[in-house]
């Protein structure tokens, strides 16, 4: 299979590449890791008339936490550089989990985390962890940076907020009021397939209360579930078992799952539950032992 | 012989607009006109013949187009070759000298790493990534960083103790 044929530009700075996108009104498409763009273009079911190449433009390839614990991840920033990050380890368990296992270990040399966001599957791994850790997208246009938060990012399956002439550059995560606990699990039928029922969680813990709770799942809707609100049980709530069972009853209630191949509904619902209660009574153990 | 895999020829045709790239594969520069939508193992396969690597899935699954880009694995069906522009390949024919097989190559054949081989030219470059960055890898380590390749004959057996075997290899070269 080959892709039908586009115009190729890499241009060297975020300048020239908005304004390539700008002069092609709404015929161009940004590429930047391609574990995505690449198969759609193959299969035909993306035709741009142009591909803007970012992988030129320096500078783009950072993850860093500024001084008051907020995390960045720049565009070129791969799924490896976090899954080898060693800062990430320790400052945010959710997004750590989860990239040991998005894709496959090869596709995690090429794909990045910003353009999995925006890529917005329904099964990707990323817009879930950002939804749950309340993110943010910095979009870069001709007129300007503006801050897309993610709950206003992803409108439907595969469709993102960015302006035809914007590129997103950056992902933000607010830091951690308290200490940042949490997790990531993902059912997959063997490694690099898409996700059957994935579930982010993301606490800020005060001692053994819970200060805020954030989830989102993926697999398991038409679009990534933001179970923000569902998770809010445990908003002020110390981790024992019966908060943790009702918290996970209302995840799972927040769930959309539809019979397919990978599971019937019903299934796929108990995971979600399962996955739930996993993360939480973890960090509720972990907790324990350090106190 | 044209296959499904092979439509674009090597050489676009009379007015296709190209784009001109340097390529350095296997340690050689090679200049090229190529067309943006030529991926990167149609370029391998075709354009510059190197045939060790195979196409497998041809989506991003398999593993078997698997070739170094700038030292990392990649699967070169899901690389565009004008994103090699400038950047170095190496192929599994970099692996070997004329006379001397690479200690990867050796520990597939002493542990039977393959059977029918057509995932194996892969297995051994997502192998060589690992054991430059892990010279010492432990049995799941090197499971893990197989597990974007896939093999249907052997059931990765013997698959894992090649590489098992290659680091131990190398780890004796090395000292």
């Amino acid at each position: 299979m080959y892709p039908s044929r586009f115009d190729y530009d890499a241009p060297s700075s975020i300048g020239e590449a908005v304004a390539i996108l700008d002069r092609s009104g709404g015929e161009a498409k940004v590429m930047a890791g391609g574990q995505s763009l690449i198969p759609m273009l193959k299969l035909r079911f993306a035709s741009p008339e142009r591909i803007v190449d970012i992988n030129n433009i320096p500078g783009l390839d950072y993850h860093r936490l500024d001084a008051d614990g907020t995390l960045r991840i720049g565009a070129l920033c791969r799924h490896e550089d976090l899954e080898f990050s060693e800062t990430l380890a320790e400052s945010h368990p959710t997004l750590y989990a989860a990239a040991a296992v998005v894709a496959d270990p090869i596709v995690r040399t090429r794909g990045t985390f910003v353009g999995s966001v925006c890529h917005a599957d329904p099964q990707g791994d990323w817009a879930a962890t950002m939804i749950a850790l309340d993110g943010r997208i910095v979009a870069v246009g001709p007129n300007g940076r503006r801050e897309i938060p993610m709950k206003d990012f992803v409108l439907g399956p595969f469709t993102n907020a960015l302006a035809y002439n914007e590129i997103a550059v950056e992902a933000v995560i607010p830091p951690a009021k308290g200490k940042a606990r949490g997790g990531y699990l993902k059912l997959e039928r063997r490694i690099g397939d898409f996700a059957t029922a994935s579930v982010a969680v993301a606490l800020d813990m005060d001692g053994d209360v819970v200060r805020r709770a954030g989830c989102a799942l993926a697999g398991v809707g038409g679009k990534t579930i933001d179970a923000n609100a569902a998770i809010s049980v445990l908003n002020g709530k110390p981790l024992t078992p019966d908060n943790i069972e009702a918290a996970a009853d209302a995840v799972a209630a927040a769930a959309d799952p539809r019979t397919d191949h990978r599971g019937s509904a019903a299934y796929k619902r108990q995971i979600v539950k399962t996955f739930v209660s996993r993360i939480l009574t973890s960090v509720a153990r972990t907790e324990q032992k350090a106190a | 012989m044209t296959s499904l895999y092979e439509e674009i020829p090597p050489a676009p045709a009379p007015g296709v607009p190209t784009t001109r790239v340097t390529i350095t594969v296997n340690g050689e520069k090679r200049t090229l006109d190529i067309e943006p939508r030529l991926l990167l193992s149609h370029l391998i396969r075709q354009g510059l013949q190197l045939t060790g690597t195979h196409m497998g899935c041809d989506t991003t699954g398999c593993g078997a187009c698997t070739v170094l880009l700038n030292g990392r694995p990649v699967k070169s069906c899901t690389v565009l070759a004008v994103q090699a522009n400038g950047r170095d390949v190496e192929t599994v024919e970099g692996l070997s000298s004329a006379q001397q097989l690479h200690p990867i190559q050796e520990g597939f054949k002493q542990e039977h790493g393959l059977q029918c081989g057509y995932c194996t030219p892969g297995m051994m470059m997502a192998a060589k990534a690992l054991l430059e960055r892990n010279p010492n890898p432990t049995e799941d380590e090197v499971r893990w960083a197989l597990s974007g390749n896939i093999c249907r004959c052997t059931g990765y057996q013997n698959i894992v103790k090649a590489v098992l075997w290659a680091a131990e290899k190398m780890r004796e070269q090395e000292g």
